[in-house]
């Protein structure tokens, strides 16, 4: 993102491999490292998404779970340890294959990230104008399933300026499957959206992950919602991983953090102070004890 | 006290080599813009749909301060050539001066303040809104995209916007100086053709402004990629933009100016 | 804003630049005069240019018929080489007489031809033999004052 690298535009014809039904898992970070400069983001990271599955990972704010989307994007490169997509190690790909990685992924950025300049409908058929040599015929049908799933089709030539937070994430979903990905990446779906579209979005992400065959990755503080949606959930505190498991083992952990966690307590192992020196030596300095 | 001295170098230090690195950045950031800009020479679509926000849209601004600072130039021409007897040149000064400087650095500096700011607040903001990180993770390289057809829009817009400021100007001398004050039509013609060459003066003009397109394009776009991606960064993006822009093109027009205009 | 009128404001806005910069290259500038048609080269030597410079115009009857292209100094014979384009529409004789002249008191130096009777025409890359040298305005003035100072000498 950051650097200016340089990158050959390839066209991709529209097609899908069959893939092997295999048990090996589609993204397998092993003992991953990262950190900007000196200051560590992420240490000793491993996961595994299975094919399939849609997987959450969880943690407060700031504790490294976008970075690990973009470690599995490529849009990072780990300092140390490995990063697998599909058999594939992400960090030893040139740009070319990089990039015909990616067009096998969808993302779904934080507030949408929908292009400001362009209707709904541009908005979904950005890939398969940029990729495919598809005719605008079959761009336009194309796009209207998609919207159509995501139930959107007759908002097609609004811009993103007129759509309401839930609308604006639903075009975004549907523009991360504009061309069938085999993994779905959502980097805090639910951010900021009223229960109804919460509701929506959170259905759409497994009814599509099951439809297209996909996996889906949810990065998202928002427990509720998504423990109802995921196979398999990790928890990430301070760039480490503290717990893992099912949906309905999170729910019965007993481990003082996720148990704060899950419940949303204000006080725990989170402390509600930030650390700082006692209450009465602040108030009343030094001077008043002596 | 050497704590002191040592924090006040480390400072210093940090701050050379971050504007060196920038610097470096945004050489190396032009460098990928013209090794991308196939797709925007390709696809031509895309450049027109910028220029018409970069071209178009400054038309208005570009054309009525021609006009006028060709009238100021009338007035003002014609108040200090006629001390000396020599009112008849009035022709020659307006166009010469137009023509040299004026016309491609005002319209560069207008062209920065318009457009350029509106490309680095565009860039910027979709860089804020992970716009552009989207089109990377949809495989899809934003500078190619989104950075070379602005880029290239400027480029070309800027020489035409300079020849339209310079001939409105012209046309403004001759409405003050001819129409009003009574300068004689043909002799302000005719001066003005005997003392302005085409390859000296004109030709040199639209390489000047030539030039400020791309430098302000390049500015602008740079700014707009490599701001903070956060309301404030952009707006900071978009007054550097347009400070660094303006300083940028007139130390430029004073080397071009030494090249050009040495020998003559 | 929909295609369509966005490529025609484009058109617009593209027709308005390369209107405005014909006219500044015909109307403003001097391209219909300046390198209209074929040209041939001329030179001639001067014991003194005084100011003329590259690109001055070369006049004959007050009619610009060419341009001074280059000025170098002749290291052997001490003098001024003026190379000239002259517009290939004009022939002169041999023996045309090539001076520099100022117009008006301060104005710019060009170089005139005054036009001999020779049957024979000067050819591309001649050297014109009879030339003139620029006026220096000092030497004028300390010559007047020279004569005057010597005529009230004589009369005492």
């Amino acid at each position: 993102m950051s650097s200016a690298r340089i990158r050959r535009p390839q066209k991709y014809t529209y097609k899908r491999e069959l893939q092997p039904v295999s048990a090996d898992p589609l993204v397998k970070l092993s003992n991953v490292n990262f950190a900007y400069d000196s200051r560590p983001i992420l240490t000793g990271i491993n996961m595994e998404i299975p094919r399939g599955k849609v997987v959450a990972i969880m943690g407060i704010s700031g504790s490294g779970k976008t970075t690990t989307l973009r470690l599995i994007g490529g849009q990072l490169k780990p300092t140390s340890g490995e990063v697998h997509v599909d058999g594939q190690l992400v960090s030893a790909l040139d740009d070319q294959d990089l990039f015909s990685m990616r067009r096998r992924m969808g993302m779904l950025f934080q507030f949408g990230a929908l292009f400001t300049d362009m209707t709904v409908f541009d908005n979904v058929a950005f890939q398969m104008r940029e990729h495919t040599d598809l005719s605008e015929d079959m761009i336009q049908d194309l796009v209207m399933m998609k919207l159509n799933a995501v139930g959107l089709r007759g908002a097609s030539h609004m811009m993103p300026s007129e759509l309401s937070g839930g609308m604006a994430r639903r075009v975004a979903l549907a523009r991360a499957i504009a061309l069938d990905p085999m993994l779905i990446m959502y980097d805090e779906p639910f951010a900021g959206l009223d229960p109804i579209s919460l509701a929506v979005v959170g259905q759409l992400i497994r009814t599509l992950n099951d439809a297209l065959g996909a996996s889906s990755i949810i990065v998202t503080h928002d427990v509720q919602e998504s423990l109802k949606i995921v196979d398999y959930v990790y928890f990430v505190s301070e760039g480490k991983i503290v717990a893992e498991g099912t949906a309905d083992d999170i729910r019965n952990s007993t481990a003082p953090y996720i148990h704060q966690f899950v419940w949303g307590e204000a006080d725990g192992p989170v402390a509600f102070q930030y650390p700082a020196s006692p209450y009465r030596t602040e108030i009343f300095g030094e001077a008043a004890h002596a | 006290m050497l704590e002191k001295l040592k924090g006040h170098l480390r400072f210093l230090g940090k701050q050379v080599t971050d504007r060196v690195w920038r610097l470096g950045f945004a050489a190396r950031f032009f460098l990928a813009v013209l090794l991308q800009s196939g797709t925007a020479l390709r696809r031509f679509n895309l450049t027109i749909r910028e220029l018409y926000f970069t071209g178009v849209l400054s038309l208005i601004i570009i054309a009525v301060s021609g006009l006028f600072v060709g009238m100021v130039l009338g007035l003002q021409g014609y108040e200090t050539l006629q001390r000396f007897g020599s009112a008849s040149a009035l022709g020659s000064l307006v166009a010469l001066t137009l023509v040299r400087e004026l016309g491609p650095v005002v319209a560069a500096l207008l062209f920065a303040s318009r457009a350029g700011s509106a490309i680095t607040a565009e860039i910027g903001l979709m860089k804020a809104t992970e716009q552009l990180s989207a089109m990377e993770m949809m495989a899809v390289n934003p500078i190619a995209r989104v950075v070379a057809p602005r880029f290239w829009a400027g480029v070309i817009s800027m020489p035409l916007l300079a020849a339209l400021f310079s001939a409105l100007g012209v046309f403004g001398g001759y409405l003050i100086g001819v129409q009003l004050i009574g300068v004689d039509e043909g002799t302000f013609w005719s001066q003005m053709q005997a003392s302005v060459d085409f390859r000296e003066d004109v030709v040199n003009g639209v390489i000047k402004s030539c030039v400020f397109g791309v430098i302000v394009s390049w500015i602008a776009v740079f700014e707009g990629y490599d701001c903070e991606p956060t309301a404030e960064g952009v707006s900071g993006a978009t007054t550097r933009t347009v400070v660094t822009s303006s300083l940028a093109i007139l130390a430029a027009d004073f080397i071009l100016t030494a090249l050009m205009f040495r020998g003559t | 804003m929909n295609k369509t009128m966005l490529d025609l404001w484009v058109g617009i806005f593209v027709a308005i630049g390369i209107v405005s910069l014909a006219f500044l290259s015909l109307k403003v500038g001097n391209m219909s005069t300046s390198s209209a048609g074929d040209i041939y080269h001329l030179q001639a030597k001067f014991d003194n240019i005084g100011g003329l410079k590259v690109r001055a115009p070369v006049k004959s009857a007050g009619v610009v018929v060419g341009r001074i292209s280059d000025i170098r100094f002749d290291p052997e014979a001490y003098v001024a080489l003026v190379s000239m384009d002259v517009d290939a529409r004009y022939k002169f004789p041999r023996d045309t007489f090539a001076t520099i002249n100022t117009s008006g008191l301060l104005g710019e130096q060009y170089i005139g031809f005054e036009v001999g009777g020779d049957t024979e025409m000067l050819k591309a890359g001649d050297t014109i033999k009879k030339t003139q040298s620029a006026v220096v305005l000092e030497k004028l003035i300390s010559q007047f004052m020279f004569n005057k100072a010597s005529e009230g000498v004589d009369k005492k």
